[in-house]
C-alpha cells in the first residue's frame, strides 16, 4: 500500500509546507508518491521529483488545475486514489490543504483527520483540539486515511537526494462550478511567516498601520518575518495571512517576539510551541509573560527602537 | 432566495478548557456554551442578505442535546426567521457526531429545504476540524467559497473573496452554493432585548438523525484527550542590553 502527497506548490517550485507533509509521510511508509497538480507545473514536478524519500511524482497539468479550485481538484484526488493502490492520503495543513481536503473525502466517504502534529501508528494520530489547549489521540477505522499535516510539527524532508520518475496523469475538465477571478498576493521579501526562523509579532499595543514600521525594522535586522494577532488584522494594521493563532497560522519558530499582544488563549494557539518566546508589553500583568522565557515591561514604542539599534 | 444557516453549541470562546481526569474529553459540565463565533458570523450575513433584500428567508440548523436549542434562539434573535434541532444526545465536540456525519445531516436538510445559499463558519473552535463546509459542498455537488472575508450576491452568482495563506483570492460560484465564513467578513451585531423576546415566538422544529436516515457511528476513535505540556514561562529581564544579553548567550537564538 502506497502513501500520496498532495504537493502545495506555484508551479516552479515547491512549498516548505510540502516537505513537512513529506517529513510526516515517510514515518508513515516509504511507498511514496507525490501529486504535483497545475498548470504548467513541470517546474515543480521536477523539484518534487528531487524531494529524498519520494519514489513517484504524478504531474496533472491542466488549464482546470491552474488555481487550485476545490471542484476541479478534489475529483483529480478522488480518481488517482480510486485507481490506485493507497493507505494514506496526505496534504498541507495550509488554506490550499484545508480547502480541498475535505471534499475529496466526502466523496471517498472518509472522516479526514484534520492538523496532525504526531505519529503514533498507521491508524493512530495527535492532534490539537479546542485551540491547542488539549490534544486528542485519535485513532481511524476507516480503511483509506485522508489527513492534513501542521507543518510545524514534523521535520522538513531533503529538498535534494532523490530522484523519482515523473508520471503524467490526465485530470478532467472544469466543472463548471467555481472560476477564479483574481488574487491579491501580499508581496513581501521577507520569510515566508510558518517556516522563518525568528517571527516578530505585533498586536492592538502597536496602535496604527503606521506604527508596524517599528516592528517591520526589527524584522528587517533580524531576518525575521512579520505576525499579527488577530485584534491587530481587525483593527486594519497587517493583511489577513499576518493572523498568528487558533484560526490562523500556526508557527513554531527559534524565537518568538510579542509586542504589544496581551496574549488570548486565540493567539497562544499558534505560537507557544515556539523554542524561545520575547513578550514586550506595557501591562506587566498581560497574559502573555505567563509563556514567555524573556518578558520585558516597558512602552514598545522606546523599547522596540532601541532593541532595533542595539542589535 | 432561502438561506441555510448551520450553527454549533460550543464553549464559549473565552472560557478556559480544562481536559478531563480520565483523559477522556473535556469538562463540559456547569460550563458556559455558546454559539461557535463563525457561525454568528455566518447568520450576521446572513441576516444582512435579507435586509438588502436579496435573501427572503433564514433558517438556522443545529445538531446537539436539548439545550442547543438556545443557540438556535440566539440565532433567530440576531434575525433568522425559524430553527431546526436535529436533536442527539452524542457528544458533539468529540467523539461523537463527526464531520462526515454532520455533512450528511445537513445535506438531507438541504435536500428538504432547497435552501440557494448555505453559510456556515469555516470551523468550530471545539474540535477545531474545519470539514463539515467543503463536505457538505461536496456531497451537494454544490461550489464552495471557503474561508470568506467578502460576499456578493448577483445575477444568480456569488463573487467570494477569500482569506488564503499568501493574501485574498476572489472567486465567482454559481448557485446554489456553500460558503464558509473568516472572521474579517463582517461583525456580528448584539441582539437586542425586544429581538431576544420575539426569537422565543419563532418556530423552532425538533427532529432527529434517524427520521433524517443518517446515523452517527463515529469513526475516529478518541483513545485519549491530554493536556498539551505546560510551557514554563514568566521569566523577565529589565532592560534592552539585558534581552540581547539573554538572546545571544544564554538562549542562543541571535
Amino acid at each position: 500500500m502506497g502513501i500520496l502527497v498532495i504537493a502545495e506548490h506555484d508551479n516552479g517550485a515547491i512549498k516548505d509546507s510540502t516537505l513537512s507533509t513529506v517529513g510526516a509521510a515517510l514515518k508513515l511508509g516509504d511507498d511514496l508518491s507525490i501529486l504535483v497538480a497545475g498548470k504548467d507545473c513541470s517546474g515543480a514536478a521536477e523539484a518534487a521529483a528531487k524531494i529524498a524519500g519520494v519514489s513517484k511524482v504524478l504531474k496533472a497539468d491542466s488549464d482546470a488545475l491552474a488555481h487550485d479550485l476545490a471542484e476541479n481538484f478534489a475529483p483529480l484526488i478522488v480518481q488517482i486514489v480510486k485507481s490506485g493502490n493507497y493507505s494514506h492520503v496526505l496534504a498541507p495543513g495550509t488554506t490550499f490543504g484545508k480547502n480541498i481536503m475535505p471534499r475529496a473525502a466526502a466523496i471517498l466517504d472518509v472522516q479526514q483527520i484534520t492538523d496532525i502534529i504526531g505519529i503514533e501508528g498507521p491508524d493512530t494520530f495527535q492532534r490539537p483540539i479546542y485551540g491547542g489547549q488539549a490534544i486528542a489521540t485519535v485513532k481511524s477505522t476507516d480503511s483509506l486515511k485522508l489527513i492534513t499535516v501542521r507543518a510545524t510539527a514534523f521535520d522538513k524532508a531533503a529538498a535534494t537526494g532523490g530522484a523519482a520518475e515523473i508520471q503524467s496523469v490526465d485530470a478532467q475538465g472544469d466543472s463548471g462550478l467555481s472560476s477564479f477571478v483574481s488574487v491579491q498576493e501580499t508581496k513581501s521579501e521577507r520569510p515566508e511567516l510558518t517556516s522563518a526562523k525568528i517571527v516578530i509579532s505585533g498586536g492592538r499595543g502597536v496602535g496604527s498601520k503606521e506604527n508596524f514600521a517599528l516592528i517591520e525594522k526589527l524584522a528587517d535586522k533580524l531576518g525575521a518575518a512579520i505576525g499579527a494577532s488577530r485584534a491587530a488584522v481587525d483593527a486594519g494594521y497587517v493583511p489577513n495571512d499576518y493572523q498568528v493563532g487558533q484560526t490562523g497560522k500556526a508557527v513554531a519558530p527559534e524565537l518568538y517576539i510579542a509586542i504589544g499582544i496581551s496574549g488570548a488563549i486565540q493567539h497562544l494557539a499558534g505560537m507557544k510551541d515556539s523554542k524561545v518566546i520575547v513578550a514586550i508589553n506595557k501591562d506587566s500583568e498581560a497574559p502573555i509573560f505567563q509563556i514567555a522565557d524573556y518578558g520585558l515591561v516597558g512602552d514598545l514604542f522606546d523599547i522596540v527602537p532601541e532593541l532595533t539599534e542595539k542589535l | 432566495m432561502k438561506i441555510l444557516v448551520p450553527i454549533k453549541r460550543v464553549i464559549d470562546y473565552n472560557v478556559r478548557v480544562r481536559v478531563k481526569a480520565d483523559s477522556s474529553g473535556v469538562e463540559l459540565a456547569n460550563i458556559k456554551m455558546s454559539v461557535n463565533p463563525f457561525d454568528e458570523i455566518a447568520i450576521e450575513e446572513a441576516v444582512r442578505l435579507k435586509e438588502s433584500g436579496k435573501a427572503t428567508e433564514i433558517i438556522a440548523v443545529t445538531i446537539g442535546p436539548d439545550k442547543a436549542q438556545e443557540q438556535l434562539r440566539t440565532a433567530m434573535a440576531i434575525g433568522a426567521d425559524r430553527g431546526i434541532l436535529v436533536k442527539t444526545d452524542a457528544p458533539i465536540d468529540l467523539g461523537g457526531v463527526e464531520p462526515l456525519a454532520v455533512a450528511r445531516t445537513l445535506k438531507a436538510l438541504v435536500e428538504r429545504e432547497k435552501p440557494d445559499l448555505v453559510i456556515m463558519g469555516k470551523q468550530s473552535i471545539d474540535d477545531d476540524s474545519g470539514q463539515t463546509g467543503q463536505m457538505l459542498a461536496a456531497l451537494l455537488g454544490w461550489p464552495q467559497g471557503t474561508f470568506a472575508s467578502k460576499l456578493e450576491v448577483n445575477d444568480g452568482k456569488v463573487t467570494v473573496t477569500r482569506e488564503v495563506d499568501g493574501g485574498l483570492e476572489t472567486l465567482t460560484l454559481t448557485l446554489p452554493a456553500l460558503i464558509t465564513t473568516d472572521l474579517r467578513l463582517n461583525e456580528p451585531r448584539y441582539a437586542k432585548l425586544p429581538d431576544i423576546m420575539k426569537a422565543k415566538k419563532k418556530e423552532l422544529e425538533i427532529t432527529d438523525p434517524s427520521a433524517l436516515g443518517v446515523d452517527y457511528t463515529p469513526r475516529l476513535q478518541v483513545l485519549k484527550v491530554s493536556t498539551p505540556p505546560e510551557r514554563k514561562g514568566g521569566g523577565r529581564v529589565s532592560s534592552v542590553d539585558e534581552l540581547i544579553d539573554k538572546l545571544k548567550n544564554e538562549a542562543k537564538v541571535i
